[in-house]
C-alpha cells in the first residue's frame, strides 16, 4: 500500500469526466420535471442522497416509536406484579418493539448510510438503479405504515418478532394481528431484496477508475457483504411467511401438528434467515467504525485486507450457526455439538476485527470527537456482547439460558451497544457531509455519555436476573423472586437512554439553527466521499476521482517525507479545486413517481388479503402492475431537458434496458 | 407486468467511460458487463434460495402425510414428463430467439419468441389440467401435508413461468413495433437468463417430486 503511483500535480489528478448524454426517446408517458425544492421533488426523487435522508428520518421516527414501546415494557416490569399494561398489550409491545427495532430501525438506518455513502465512497453519481432504489424506500415506508396500521384495525402483532408457528397459526392466534406481521414483513422483504440487488450491482459495476475491490473503503465492503446476506436471507423468510400465510388464509397444513406438520420447520426457516439477519444488522456498523477509527487516530486502518476478509468470513460463517437459537428444541447431540462448535468458531473473525480496531488506535494521534467516542463505545460494548454470545456455544449452559433475560442482555449489547452505537458514530462523523454543518460536539458528548451509561445500566443487570432465572416475555413477576431491585435499575436505565435520545434530537435542532457552515474537510478525512462539496451536488462529483489507494483523499493531502513521516502537501481545498464543470453537461436520472405508485399497491394487496376483500387485493395488484408498466414505459428524461449533445451520436445506443424491475417482479411473486 | 423489460434509461450515470471503450453492447462499467445483466444474475442467486427453501420444505414433509391421497394415487408421470419435455424445449427456442436478434433477423426473433411463449403456455396449461385433476381426485391445499407442499412448490414455479411468458410476449410486441433493434439483443439475453433458470429449477422440482420414490 505504501508505493502508490500518483501523478505529480494536484490538478492533474482530477480526471476529466466524460460528458454523458441520454438518448432522446419520447417514451409513452411524461416524466416529472426535475425540481430542486418542495414536497413533490422529494416524492418523485431518485437521488440516492435524498432517499438516504428519507430513510434516516423515517427510521429515527420508528426508533422513537420502538423506544416508547420499550419504555412501556420497562414501566410494566419496574415493580413486581406491574399493572401498567395488560398481558395482551404487553405481548403486542414486545413483538412490535423487536419487529420495529430490527426491520424498521436498524436495517433502514443502515440503509440510509448505504444509500447516502455507497455511491459517494465508490465515486459514482448514483446507485446502479435509481428508480429501483426509490421503490425500495417506498416499500420500506409502506411496510412500516402497514404493520402499524394494525393498531387501529384490531390490534398489533403479538406473536413475538420470531413469530413461532404454530403459536402464530389461526388456531392459537385467530385475530388479524399476525396477518399484519406476515404481510408487513413481506412488503419490507421486497424492498430489502431490491436494495440488495441494487447495492451489489453498484459495488460490482460502478466503482471509480482505479478503485479495485481491495481499494474500496471498508464501509463499502461491509455494505457489499451485508447486501449479499440480505439477498440470500430474505427469500428464506419470504418462504416461511408464505407457508404461514397459506396455513392461515387457505387452510394449508405446514405447521399443523395434527396433520403431521412440524413446528421445528418454522424455527429452522426463521433462524436460517434470522441469524444472517443479525450480521446484516451489525456489519454496516462495523463498516462505519472502520471508517471513523482511522480518521480520528490519524493512522491507516490496521490490516485493511484482514478486516475485509473477516467481514467476508462472517458473511459465510453466519449461515452455519442458526441452530444455536434452537438448542432447547432437542435437535440431537450431533447437530447440537456441530452448531456449538460453529458458534464458537464465528467469534474468531469478529475477534480479529476487534484486534484490528484496537491496533488501529495503538500509537495513533487520537482525537476524541463524539464520533470517535461512539466508535470506542461500540468496540467495548460489543466485546461484552460478543463474549456473552460465545457463552451460547456451550450447549448445556445455553439450554439453561434459553428464554431468559440473559439472552435479552446479550442481544441488546450487540444490537444497541453494537449496531446502534456504530450508527450514531456514523451520524456524528457524516453529519457535516450530509448537511454541511457539524453536530455540536459538546451536546454530543452529553448524548454519548448518557447513552453509554443508560445502555449499561439498562442491560447489564439483565445478565444477572437472567442467570437467576427471570424468563423473557413474561408480563409480570412475583415479589421476592430476587428480580425486584435489578428490574427497577433497568427501568431507570431505559429512561436515561430516552433522555440521551432527546439530547440527540436537541442537538439536531441546535445544529440546524445555530451551527456555522462546516469546513469542507472537518475531520481531515481519508476517503473520497469527502472529495466533493458538503452537501454534495446532485451529481456528487464534478470530476470523478481516479483512485490509487484505499485512503485516496488522505494520500492526496499528505506525502511521505524523507524521514518516513507523513507531511502535509496540500490542503483539502487545493485537492478539491478543479475546473468549473457546466452542470448541464452531466445528466442525472430524471425523477419518477412510478416507484411510489407501484408501492402503493403493496399495502392494498395486504389489506385485501387480510380482510378477504378480494376486489381490494385485485385493485392493489392492478395498481402495482400499472405502476411497474408505467415505470418501464416512461421516457428517459423529463420533457424540457435539452442535451448538450456533442456526444449524442455515439451515445445513442447507451440506452438502458431496465430489466431489473423484472427481477423485482420475481420478488413480488415471491411475496404474493 | 411485462413492460418492465422495456427501456428505462435510468442510469445515465456511467462515470467510467474513461476506463475503456467497451463498444456498443454494454455500458462502460467496472466489470464490462452491463448493470442489468449483473442484476439478473444476482437476482437469480436470490431465487435459488427461494426455491431452495420451498424444495427443502417439500423434502422435509415427503412421506409424512397422515392421510391420503398420496403421491402415487394421483401422479400421472407420463403426462407430466411430456409437459416437462415441452418446457425444456422452450429453452432451445429461447436461445434461437436471442441468436436471431444478434444476427438482426427480426422476423425469426419473433417466431422463436412466440414459439417459446407457446411452449411455456403448454406447460402452464398442463399444470392447470394437473391441478384440476388432483382436486377432482380429492387432493387440495388443505387435504394433507403432501397437498400443501405440492401445490405451493409447483404453484410458485408456475407463477414464475407465467411471469416469464409475459416478459417474452412483451419482447415480441416491442419487436413488432420496431423498438427492439439488434444492438439491444442483451434484453433478450437477460430475459433468457430468467427463462433458463426457471427451466433448470423445474428439472430439480420434477426430480424431487415425481421421480424420487
Amino acid at each position: 500500500m505504501a508505493i502508490v503511483l500518483r501523478p505529480p500535480s494536484t490538478t492533474a489528478l482530477l480526471e476529466a469526466s466524460p460528458i454523458v448524454t441520454r438518448p432522446a426517446d419520447p417514451g409513452l408517458l411524461r416524466r416529472p420535471v426535475e425540481s430542486e425544492k418542495g414536497l413533490w421533488s422529494w416524492i418523485t426523487t431518485v437521488d440516492h442522497k435524498r432517499i438516504g435522508i428519507m430513510y434516516g428520518i423515517a427510521s429515527l421516527f420508528f426508533f422513537v416509536v420502538g423506544g416508547l414501546e420499550a419504555l412501556l415494557i420497562r414501566l410494566q416490569l419496574a415493580r413486581p406484579n406491574g399493572t401498567v399494561i395488560s398481558a395482551d398489550v404487553y405481548n403486542q409491545m414486545f413483538t412490535m418493539h423487536g419487529t420495529t427495532m430490527v426491520f424498521l430501525v436498524v436495517m433502514p438506518l443502515s440503509g440510509a448510510f448505504f444509500n447516502y455513502f455507497l455511491p459517494l465512497q465508490l465515486g459514482a453519481r448514483d446507485v446502479a438503479f435509481p428508480r429501483l432504489n426509490a421503490f425500495s424506500w417506498w416499500a420500506y415506508l409502506m411496510g412500516g405504515i402497514f404493520i402499524y396500521s394494525s393498531m387501529f384495525l384490531g390490534g398489533m402483532p403479538n406473536g413475538g418478532w420470531f413469530g413461532y408457528a404454530p403459536n402464530t397459526s389461526i388456531t392459537f392466534s385467530p385475530g388479524h394481528n399476525i396477518d399484519f406481521w406476515v404481510f408487513g414483513l413481506q412488503i419490507l422483504g421486497i424492498g430489502s431484496t431490491a436494495s440488495a440487488v441494487n447495492f451489489i450491482v453498484t459495488v460490482i459495476n460502478m466503482r471509480a477508475p482505479g478503485m479495485s475491490l481491495m481499494r474500496m473503503p471498508v464501509f463499502a465492503w461491509m455494505t457489499f457483504v451485508a447486501s449479499f446476506l440480505m439477498l440470500f436471507a430474505m427469500p428464506i423468510i419470504t418462504v416461511a411467511l408464505v407457508l404461514l400465510n397459506f396455513d392461515r388464509t387457505f387452510g394449508a397444513n405446514f405447521f399443523n401438528p395434527g396433520a403431521g406438520g412440524d413446528p421445528v420447520l418454522w424455527q429452522h426457516l426463521f433462524w436460517l434467515f434470522g441469524h444472517p439477519e443479525v450480521y446484516i444488522l451489525i456489519l454496516p456498523a462495523m463498516g462505519i467504525v472502520s471508517e471513523v477509527l482511522p480518521t480520528f487516530a490519524r493512522k491507516p486502518l490496521f490490516g485493511y485486507p484482514v478486516v475485509v476478509f473477516s467481514g467476508i468470513a462472517i458473511g459465510f460463517m453466519g449461515w452455519g450457526v442458526w441452530a444455536h437459537h434452537m438448542f432447547a428444541v432437542g435437535l440431537g447431540p450431533v447437530a447440537v455439538s456441530a452448531f456449538g462448535v460453529s458458534t464458537m468458531f464465528i467469534a474468531v473473525p469478529t475477534g480479529v476485527k476487534i484486534f484490528n480496531w484496537t491496533a488501529t488506535l495503538w500509537g495513533g494521534a487520537i482525537r476524541f470527537s463524539v464520533a470517535m467516542m461512539f466508535s470506542v463505545g461500540f468496540i467495548t460494548t460489543f466485546v461484552v456482547g460478543g463474549l456473552s454470545g460465545v457463552t451460547h456455544s456451550l450447549v448445556a449452559s445455553d439450554t439453561q439460558q434459553t428464554d431468559t433475560y440473559y439472552i435479552v442482555a446479550h442481544f441488546h449489547y450487540v444490537l444497541f451497544g453494537g449496531a446502534l452505537m456504530g450508527l450514531f458514530a456514523g451520524f456524528y462523523y457524516w453529519w457535516p457531509k450530509i448537511f454541511g454543518k457539524m453536530l455540536n460536539e459538546k451536546i454530543g458528548t452529553v448524548h454519548f455519555a448518557l447513552m453509554l451509561i443508560g445502555m449499561h445500566v439498562t442491560f447489564f443487570p439483565m445478565h444477572i436476573v437472567g442467570l437467576a432465572g427471570q424468563p423473557r416475555r413474561m408480563y409480570r413477576y412475583d415479589k421476592g423472586m430476587g428480580f425486584d431491585f435489578w428490574n427497577l435499575v433497568e427501568t431507570i436505565g431505559a429512561f436515561v437512554i430516552a433522555v440521551s435520545l432527546l439530547v440527540f434530537f436537541y442537538n439536531i435542532v441546535w445544529t440546524a439553527k445555530k451551527a456555522p457552515i462546516a469546513p469542507r474537510d472537518p475531520w481531515d478525512a481519508r476517503t473520497i466521499e469527502w472529495m466533493t462539496d458538503s452537501p454534495p451536488k446532485p451529481w456528487n462529483f464534478d470530476h470523478i476521482p481516479t483512485v490509487h489507494t484505499v485512503d485516496e483523499f488522505w494520500h492526496r493531502k499528505y506525502s511521505e517525507a524523507e524521514d518516513g513521516t507523513m507531511v502535509r502537501v496540500a490542503t483539502a481545498e487545493q485537492v478539491l479545486d478543479g475546473e468549473y464543470v457546466d452542470p448541464a453537461s452531466i445528466h442525472m436520472p430524471s425523477p419518477s413517481f412510478w416507484p411510489l405508485v407501484a408501492c402503493l399497491g403493496l399495502p392494498l394487496i395486504g389489506y385485501g388479503m387480510i380482510f378477504r376483500a378480494w376486489p381490494l387485493a385485485a385493485f392493489g395488484a392492478f395498481v402495482l402492475i400499472s405502476g411497474l408498466f408505467a415505470w418501464s414505459l416512461e421516457p428517459s428524461a423529463a420533457p424540457h431537458e435539452d442535451h448538450h449533445d456533442d456526444h449524442d451520436d455515439h451515445h445513442d445506443d447507451h440506452s438502458d434496458h431496465d430489466v431489473l424491475p423484472a427481477a423485482a417482479m420475481g420478488a413480488l411473486n415471491a411475496g404474493s | 407486468m411485462t413492460a418492465v423489460i422495456l427501456d428505462g434509461h435510468d442510469l445515465v450515470v456511467d462515470s467510467h467511460d474513461s476506463l475503456a471503450d467497451h463498444g456498443h453492447e454494454t455500458h462502460a462499467t467496472s466489470t464490462g458487463v452491463s448493470n442489468e445483466k449483473v442484476a439478473m444474475w444476482v437476482f437469480l442467486g436470490s431465487e435459488c434460495l427461494l426455491f431452495g427453501a420451498l424444495i427443502a420444505t417439500y423434502l422435509v414433509y415427503k412421506g409424512r402425510s397422515v392421510n391420503g391421497p398420496y403421491p402415487k394415487d394421483v401422479f400421472d408421470i407420463g403426462f407430466t414428463s411430456g409437459t416437462s419435455f415441452v418446457l425444456l424445449m422452450s429453452s432451445l427456442t429461447m436461445v434461437l430467439a436471442h441468436s436471431a436478434l444478434r444476427r438482426g433477423d427480426h422476423r425469426r426473433l419473433r417466431i422463436w419468441l412466440m414459439s417459446t411463449v407457446a411452449l411455456g403456455s403448454i406447460f402452464i396449461a398442463g399444470q392447470i389440467y394437473e391441478f384440476t385433476a388432483f382436486v377432482k381426485e380429492g387432493l387440495n391445499l388443505s387435504t394433507n401435508l403432501f397437498g400443501s407442499s405440492f401445490f405451493v412448490l409447483t404453484g410458485f414455479h408456475g407463477v414464475h413461468v407465467t411471469v416469464g411468458i409475459m416478459m417474452l410476449a412483451a419482447l415480441a410486441n416491442l419487436s413488432r413495433k420496431g423498438k427492439l433493434p439488434a444492438e439491444r439483443h442483451e434484453v433478450v439475453e437477460i430475459v433468457g437468463l430468467y427463462w433458463h433458470f426457471v427451466d433448470v429449477v423445474w428439472i430439480v422440482i420434477f426430480t424431487v417430486i415425481y421421480l424420487i420414490p
